[in-house]
């Protein structure tokens, strides 16, 4: 009974959307293996071979905005990754409803606010003439701008991570926590647990699956650090702390013309972070968590 | 979720998560109202690190509302919002839909893990520039909208909402008489309005916050959203004066600087409080199982 060709209606359109957006410029690709040059085009550019590749793999600048990129994905998993768990099993302590809920409808907010206005919001109270600065000269101190040092970038950024998305990453583990059966705290409570055990004897085991999952995806997702969030700031410390995979590939190709050098860098970068995904997809499920696909 | 039995901890407990959770509602909320509090301050940047003003003025709101850049930037961003959220959510609607009949129609399988694998490698920067200039989009709006129209994860989210309908409803509709598009029309999407909501909310957040896109695209500063506004004259410390009315006294750059952050901040903080209550439905009906 089902109208099949009216299927097709629905399904078309989106699907010429993925096919020109999405399949198109994989094709786009080419150009890392071109010496790309607008005029001549795709077809006009002379083919190069491996040259860009090979001109990234022994240039300093790739090393280096990989270094940075690890530093930093680094400092997330350490730093950033464990906080809404934190956040999750304190606000799940509350007795009362109407604290949890305001608490958390503060804490989400700042995840819908773009990367621009969070850090203008935050050069506004930490930068030279901020609300810090202000209170360091009160007190006869010199003025501090936390926002252009290059040595504590890398710290600062996990900061704004965690002050962004720490509230909004609570939900998922909120979910978890929800499933799971309210007799496990009863009976651990009868039997005398008070409510840090309960928390170590029950919830954290009980969302350890999903932080499993969670964990494994970020470890995928390693070469890829907030990309906005970094462009906004590269000006204000410079490369040498801020140049990351994605921005050397924005400076170099976008603004310095490198088509195909920086093509190559992004497809290195997408098939590398293509196959850690997948191969973290396979320890999730080895793990005994479900898998992401 | 308070069970009878839980009995509340003991006091210094209660006072130290009392405290741990003051500081952290204290480290989200002081940024915002140190912001919105100098964008009415008179005196500029000689605050001095309180946080009510001396002078209260709405010189900064005069001065960027009188339809310079600012205005500008606002107008663009709303109506890049408002065309590429309606249209955004249409598609992501109607392919959801049609993928849901994977077994039914043929071709629907291959092409669903085809959107599913954009969410697993993308294109890079480079090769999606080049196809924006190859179609003549760079400088129009279009290159804000078009590039990110559907979002693979908001089709799964919706897909996912979609196939939980008992699909009884819909023989029955047949039975009746009623073609694909009304089935869908009348009986799929008003039992789909939480769904849909959420999805809505983030195409219009994600279009009204988009940088980098209008950064990539848009070489022409009088077509710039209000963000790319917000990057130049706030954080890249562009002087905003220079384009507005130049008779006119400029208020202390700092309350300008700080009163285009509350207006490009401001539809959010607007539609915030009604959106809220879909999060946790919308969320999790789509992210645990994707």
């Amino acid at each position: 009974m089902l109208r099949v060709r009216w299927m097709y209606a629905f399904i078309i359109p989106g699907f010429l959307f993925f096919v020109v957006f999405a399949y198109v410029p994989l094709l786009g690709n080419v150009v890392a293996f071109q010496d790309y040059s607008p005029f001549l085009g795709f077809t006009g550019s002379p083919w190069v071979g491996m040259a860009n590749f090979q001109a990234l793999l022994t240039g300093p600048e790739l090393i280096d905005s990989l270094r940075n990129t690890l530093i930093i994905s680094l400092l997330q998993i350490v730093f950033a990754f464990p906080a809404p768990i934190a956040l999750a099993l304190l606000l799940n302590s509350l007795l009362s409803e109407r604290v949890k809920r305001v608490v958390q409808s503060i804490v989400y907010l700042p995840h819908f606010i773009s990367w621009v206005i969070v850090i203008s919001i935050w050069q506004e109270v930490l930068g030279g003439a901020g609300a810090v600065s202000q209170l360091a000269q009160l007190f006869g101190g010199d003025s501090v701008n936390v926002m252009s040092n290059p040595d504590t970038f890398q710290l600062l950024v996990t900061l704004q991570v965690i002050w962004k998305e720490t509230g909004w990453g609570t939900i998922i583990f909120f979910a978890a926590i929800t499933a799971i059966p309210q007799d496990l705290y009863e009976s651990s409570a009868c039997d005398g647990a008070g409510p840090l055990r309960r928390i170590w004897h029950v919830t954290l085991p009980g969302i350890v699956p999903v932080i499993m999952l969670l964990l494994i995806l970020r470890l995928g997702s390693v070469l890829s650090v907030g990309f906005e969030q970094l462009i906004l700031q590269q000006p204000a410390v410079g490369a040498d702390a801020a140049q990351v995979l994605d921005t050397f590939v924005y400076y170099r190709g976008v603004l310095g013309g490198d088509w195909g050098i920086s093509t190559a860098a992004g497809l290195l970068k997408g098939i590398v972070g293509t196959l850690l995904v997948l191969a973290a997809n396979k320890l999730a499920k080895r793990s005994g968590a479900e898998g992401l696909f | 979720m308070a069970s009878p039995w839980l009995r509340p901890p003991s006091a210094p407990i209660r006072g130290v998560k009392a405290l741990v959770i003051a500081a952290i509602v204290l480290v989200m909320l002081y940024p915002f109202a140190y912001v919105i509090f100098a964008s009415f301050s008179a005196a500029g940047s000689t605050m001095q690190a309180s946080l009510i003003p001396s002078e209260w003025t709405l010189d900064a709101y005069r001065a960027i509302l009188q339809g310079g850049v600012v205005t500008r930037a606002l107008w663009v961003s709303a109506g890049v919002t408002l065309v590429g959220t309606a249209m955004s959510v249409f598609f992501t609607i109607t392919l959801a839909y049609g993928l849901t009949r994977t077994r039914e129609v043929p071709g629907a399988k291959p092409i669903l893990y085809l959107v599913l694998f954009t969410m697993l490698f993308g294109a890079g920067i480079i090769p999606n520039y080049l196809l924006v200039k190859g179609l003549g989009l760079l400088d129009t709006y279009w290159a804000l909208i078009l590039p990110g129209l559907i979002s693979a994860f908001n089709m799964v989210v919706v897909r996912n909402f979609f196939m939980q309908i008992p699909t009884e409803l819909f023989e029955a509709a047949r039975i009746d008489g009623a073609g694909e598009v009304r089935i869908f029309t009348r009986i799929v999407l008003p039992l789909s309005k939480a769904v849909v909501a959420v999805i809505a909310l983030f195409y219009a957040v994600g279009y009204w916050n988009s940088f980098f896109g209008a950064m990539l695209y848009l070489n022409d500063a009088s077509k710039w959203p209000i963000q790319l506004v917000l990057n130049q004259y706030v954080l890249q410390g562009t002087p905003l004066s220079q384009f507005e009315n130049p008779n006119s006294v400029p208020p202390p750059a700092q309350a300008v600087s700080m009163a285009v952050v509350v207006l490009a901040t401001l539809p959010i903080l607007v539609i915030y409080p009604f959106a809220q209550r879909y999060f946790t439905k919308g969320v999790l009906t789509g992210a645990i199982k994707g």
